[in-house]
C-alpha cells in the first residue's frame, strides 16, 4: 500500500503549477476566439504551388480585406481568418494571391458567421454545463448516499475544466489556437470523463467504508487508491493511445480539438486520486476536529 | 435459455454476422483469383425488406465530410405580429424547401430553428458549394400573385390549360392582400380543404375579380409558378374563399402554408454560411480512419501485454464493438461528422475499460486466495457496481449534448450533436460487449490452469 494520504501538499502544488499560470492568462488574455464565437469570415484555400505567407499578407492588403489571422495548413493548403467580407471582396482576394504568387487557387472551405451568433452558442454552452454538472451532482450523492462524494466529485470536476479553459488560453495567447464550436463539445465531454474516472476510486472507498467500519478514513483511501492506480493508468493510457493516434495523423480541423479532449483525459484521470480524494479526506478531517471541539 | 453461455456464444456469433454483413463497404470492388476462379464484383451493404418497409443500408456523412454547404437564415419579423410569427417562419420554411427541391440537389435538409427572439432557418445542401449562388436562389422573399387568363377561350374550365407566366396577367391581388390560409375540414363533406382570409381592401378587390371571373380559373402563383389555379364558382364578396378539391391532408396542409409564405412574407438574410469542398471531406475521412486503426492496433496490443489472454479476449470483443457501433449508425441513420468519429474512437479507447475494470478486480481476487473461475465470477459482479455508476454519466452528458428534445436553451449544433451520438451509442454498445460480450468468451473459452 502506497501512502497517498501523506502527500496532499504535493498534489496541492502540482495543480497550482497547472492552474495559476492558466487561470492568470484566463483572465489576462481571455482566448482566442474562433469566428464561431467573433464572427468573420474563414477561407481555406489550396494552391498548386507552396506560396509564401507574407504574398498573401500582401494579397490581404491590397485586396482591402481586415485579415485577422493567416495559418498554414498541411501541404498547400492556408487558412485565412478576416473579419466579415462580401463574396466581392473574396473573389478580389482570390485574384490578387493568383496574380501574385503566379499560382492557381482553390477555394476549399468557405465560412462566413455572424456576429449575433457568438454569444448565442456561449450562453448555450454554459447552460448546458450547468444542467450537466447538476445532474451528475445528484447522482452521485444519490449512488453514494453521501453529498460529500458528490461535491467532492464536482471539485475535481471543476478543477479539470479550469486546466483544460487555462491551457487553452495559454495555447492561443502563444500558438494562436482558437476556441470553438468544437472545443466547447470538448470542454462538455471532459465533464463526463472527469466524473466517470472520480466514481470508479470513489465507488472502492464506498466498498471498504462497508466492509470495515474501524478503520481510520485515511487507511481506507491510500487502500482504495493504491489498488485501483493500475486500473487508472492502463485506461488513461488506452485512451490517450486513441488520442494521440488523431492528434498525429488526423485532418486538421479537429487537431485542437482531440489536444482539448487528451488534456482534459489526463486531467480527469489525475483528479481523481490527486484531488476528488484528498477533499474527501480534508472534508473528514475537518468534520472530525469539529466533532471533537463540541 | 441465456444461462448456459455457448448458446449465449451461438447468439453471438450470429449477431456478428448480421453487423458484419450491414457494415459492408460500399461500392468496393473486389477482384481476386483463386483456384484459377476469378472473382471480380462490387460489394454494396444489403437493402433491408421488411413488411413492406425498406431500409437502404448505407453511411450518412456530414457536410463536413461529403462536402456542401450550410446556410442559416435568419426571418426579419419586424412586420410580422407575435403570434403570426411561427407560422411565417413554418410558411417561409416550405418554400425554400420548394426552392430547394426545383435546385435539384440530393438529401437537403430544411429546417427552423426558434431561440429566444430569433426565428433561423437552417438549409444544408450536399455537395453544391457555389454557396453566393444557393443563397440568392433560396433567400429571395416568396411572392404570392393571383392572376387569370389573357385569352378567353384558354379560361373555360374544359381547355386545360396549364397556366403559365405568358398566358396569365395580374389580377391586382397579391400576397399583401391575403391575411391568411389555413387548412380546415369541410362542414359538410368533411375532406380536407383551405380557406383564404382576405384584409379589408384585399376582400374588396377579390369580390370585383370573383364577380368578374364567375366560372373561370383564378391561377395562384408562388415564386412565379403556379401553385394551384381553382374555378371560381360564386362571387365572393365577404373576402372569405375556400378551396375545394380532392385535396389529401398533406396536400392541403403544404398549399395553406405555401399561401401564407405570400400572406406572410419575411425576408430572410445569411447569418451564418459554411462551405466545404468534397476531396476536403473526403481526405479527412481517410485521415480519421488511418489514426483510428493506429490508435486501435496499440489498444490491441497493449491489452495483450498487460493481460495475455485475457487481453485477447478483451480485443474479440472489441472488434465486436466497432462492428455492432458502426452497424447501428448505418441502422439508425446517424449523421457521421468529423468529431463524430472522434467521438467514435474515443469511445473505442473507453470501451476497454470495463474490460480493464474487470480484470483488476480478478486479479485482486486470486490475491486473495480464491479458485481462478470463483474470482472471475466475481470479479464481474463487483466491477459491475463502478461500471454502472461511472458510465451513467457519461450516459447523462452525451444526452445533454445531444439535446433530443430540441430545447432551446441547449446546444443544436450538428457538429456537437454528432459527437453527441456517437458517443452515446459508443458507451451503450460498450456496456453490452465490455460485459456480456467479454464474460461469454470467458466462461467459454478461458481455462487458467491452477486450479
Amino acid at each position: 500500500m502506497i501512502r497517498f494520504s501523506k502527500y496532499i501538499w504535493l498534489y496541492v502544488v502540482l495543480s497550482a503549477l497547472v492552474l495559476v499560470p492558466g487561470i492568470y492568462s484566463l483572465i489576462r488574455n481571455g482566448f482566442h476566439q474562433s469566428i464561431d464565437f467573433a464572427g468573420g469570415t474563414l477561407i481555406e484555400y489550396r494552391t498548386d504551388k507552396p506560396v509564401p505567407l507574407a504574398v498573401v499578407t500582401a494579397a490581404a492588403e491590397a485586396a482591402g480585406v481586415h485579415m485577422v489571422s493567416l495559418q498554414q495548413s498541411q501541404g498547400d493548403s492556408f487558412l485565412v481568418r478576416m473579419k466579415q467580407e462580401p463574396k466581392e471582396k473574396i473573389a478580389v482576394l482570390t485574384e490578387e494571391i493568383e496574380g501574385r504568387a503566379s499560382v492557381s487557387a482553390a477555394i476549399m472551405r468557405n465560412e462566413t458567421v455572424g456576429p449575433t451568433l457568438g454569444a448565442e452558442l456561449l450562453s448555450k454552452a454554459l447552460f448546458a454545463a450547468i444542467l450537466a454538472i447538476s445532474a451528475i451532482l445528484a447522482y452521485v450523492a444519490y449512488a453514494f448516499k453521501n453529498i460529500r462524494f458528490g461535491v467532492a466529485a464536482i471539485i475535481a470536476l471543476v478543477h479539470d475544466l479550469f486546466v483544460v479553459l487555462g491551457i487553452f488560453s495559454l495555447l492561443g495567447y502563444y500558438l494562436g489556437v482558437e476556441v470553438d464550436t468544437l472545443f466547447v463539445t470538448a470542454f462538455l465531454t471532459t465533464m463526463s470523463f472527469s466524473v466517470h474516472d472520480t466514481i470508479v476510486v470513489f465507488d472502492r472507498i464506498r466498498e471498504y467504508m462497508k466492509r470495515d467500519r474501524s478503520r481510520p478514513f485515511e487507511e481506507i483511501t491510500d487502500m482504495a487508491l493504491t489498488e485501483t492506480m493500475n486500473r487508472s493508468l492502463t485506461n488513461s493510457f488506452t485512451i490517450i493511445f486513441m488520442l494521440v493516434a488523431l492528434v498525429l495523423m488526423g485532418g486538421e480541423t479537429t487537431k485542437w480539438f482531440v489536444v482539448a479532449l487528451l488534456i482534459g483525459t489526463v486531467s480527469g484521470t489525475y483528479s481523481s486520486p490527486f484531488v476528488a480524494t484528498p477533499v474527501l479526506l480534508l472534508w473528514h478531517r475537518w468534520e472530525k476536529r469539529r466533532s471533537l471541539r463540541k | 435459455m441465456f444461462r448456459n453461455p455457448r448458446r449465449v456464444l451461438i447468439l453471438l456469433f450470429l449477431l456478428t454476422a448480421v453487423f458484419a454483413v450491414v457494415d459492408l463497404p460500399e461500392n468496393y470492388r473486389v477482384k481476386f483469383s483463386l483456384f484459377g476462379r476469378t472473382v471480380d464484383r462490387i460489394i454494396n451493404p444489403p437493402t433491408l425488406r421488411l413488411f413492406g418497409w425498406t431500409k437502404e443500408i448505407k453511411t450518412s456523412l456530414g457536410l463536413d465530410l461529403a462536402g456542401g454547404s450550410h446556410v442559416v437564415l435568419e426571418a426579419d419579423m419586424k412586420d410580422i405580429k407575435a403570434s403570426d410569427r411561427v407560422t411565417a417562419l413554418e410558411s417561409a420554411k416550405e418554400v425554400i424547401d420548394r426552392r430547394v427541391n426545383f435546385f435539384g440537389v440530393s438529401e437537403p435538409v430544411v429546417q427552423t430553428a426558434i431561440s429566444e427572439n430569433s426565428y433561423r432557418i437552417i438549409v444544408e445542401l450536399p455537395g453544391v458549394n457555389d454557396v453566393d449562388r444557393a443563397i440568392s436562389l433560396i433567400g429571395q422573399t416568396a411572392l404570392l400573385d393571383f392572376r387569370e387568363f389573357t385569352d378567353p377561350d384558354e379560361a373555360t374550365t374544359g381547355a386545360f390549360v396549364v397556366p403559365m407566366l405568358t398566358n396569365t396577367k395580374s389580377v391586382g391581388l397579391t400576397g399583401r392582400d391575403l391575411s391568411r390560409a389555413s387548412m380546415q375540414f369541410s362542414p359538410q363533406t368533411g375532406e380536407p380543404e383551405v380557406q383564404l382570409e382576405f384584409n379589408g381592401d384585399g376582400g374588396k378587390k377579390f369580390a370585383d375579380a370573383t364577380t368578374r371571373l364567375v366560372g373561370k380559373p383564378i391561377a395562384i402563383f408562388l415564386d412565379e409558378v403556379p401553385l394551384t389555379s381553382p374555378v371560381v364558382q360564386t362571387p365572393i364578396l365577404d373576402g372569405k374563399a375556400v378551396i375545394t378539391g380532392t385535396f389529401t391532408q398533406e396536400a392541403a396542409r403544404t398549399l395553406a402554408l405555401q399561401l401564407n409564405a405570400g400572406a406572410l412574407p419575411v425576408p430572410v438574410h445569411p447569418v451564418e454560411q459554411r462551405t466545404v469542398e468534397a476531396t476536403l471531406g473526403a481526405e479527412s475521412v481517410a485521415k480519421s480512419i488511418t489514426a483510428g486503426a493506429i490508435g486501435l492496433g496499440f489498444v490491441a496490443i497493449f491489452m495483450i501485454l498487460q493481460y495475455g489472454r485475457l487481453g485477447l479476449i478483451a480485443d474479440m470483443a472489441l472488434v465486436l464493438y466497432g462492428l455492432l457501433s458502426f452497424g447501428v449508425f448505418r441502422l439508425f441513420n446517424i449523421t457521421l461528422t468529423l468529431p463524430g468519429i472522434a467521438g467514435f474512437l474515443l469511445s473505442i479507447g473507453m470501451a476497454v475499460d470495463s474490460n480493464i475494470l474487470i480484470f483488476e478486480r480478478y486479479k485482486e481476487e486470486l490475491h486473495a486466495g480464491k479458485p481462478w473461475n470463483i474470482a472471475m465470477e466475481q470479479a464481474f459482479g463487483k466491477a459491475w457496481d463502478s461500471i454502472r455508476d461511472a458510465n451513467f454519466t457519461t450516459i447523462i452528458t452525451s444526452l445533454i449534448l445531444y439535446n433530443p428534445g430540441n430545447w432551446n436553451m441547449l446546444p443544436s449544433s450538428g457538429l456537437v450533436r454528432g459527437f453527441a451520438a456517437t458517443l452515446l451509442i459508443g458507451v451503450l454498445m460498450s456496456l453490452f460487449t465490455g460485459i456480456v460480450a467479454t464474460r461469454t468468451l470467458i466462461r467459454v473459452f478461458y481455462k487458467e490452469k491452477r486450479v
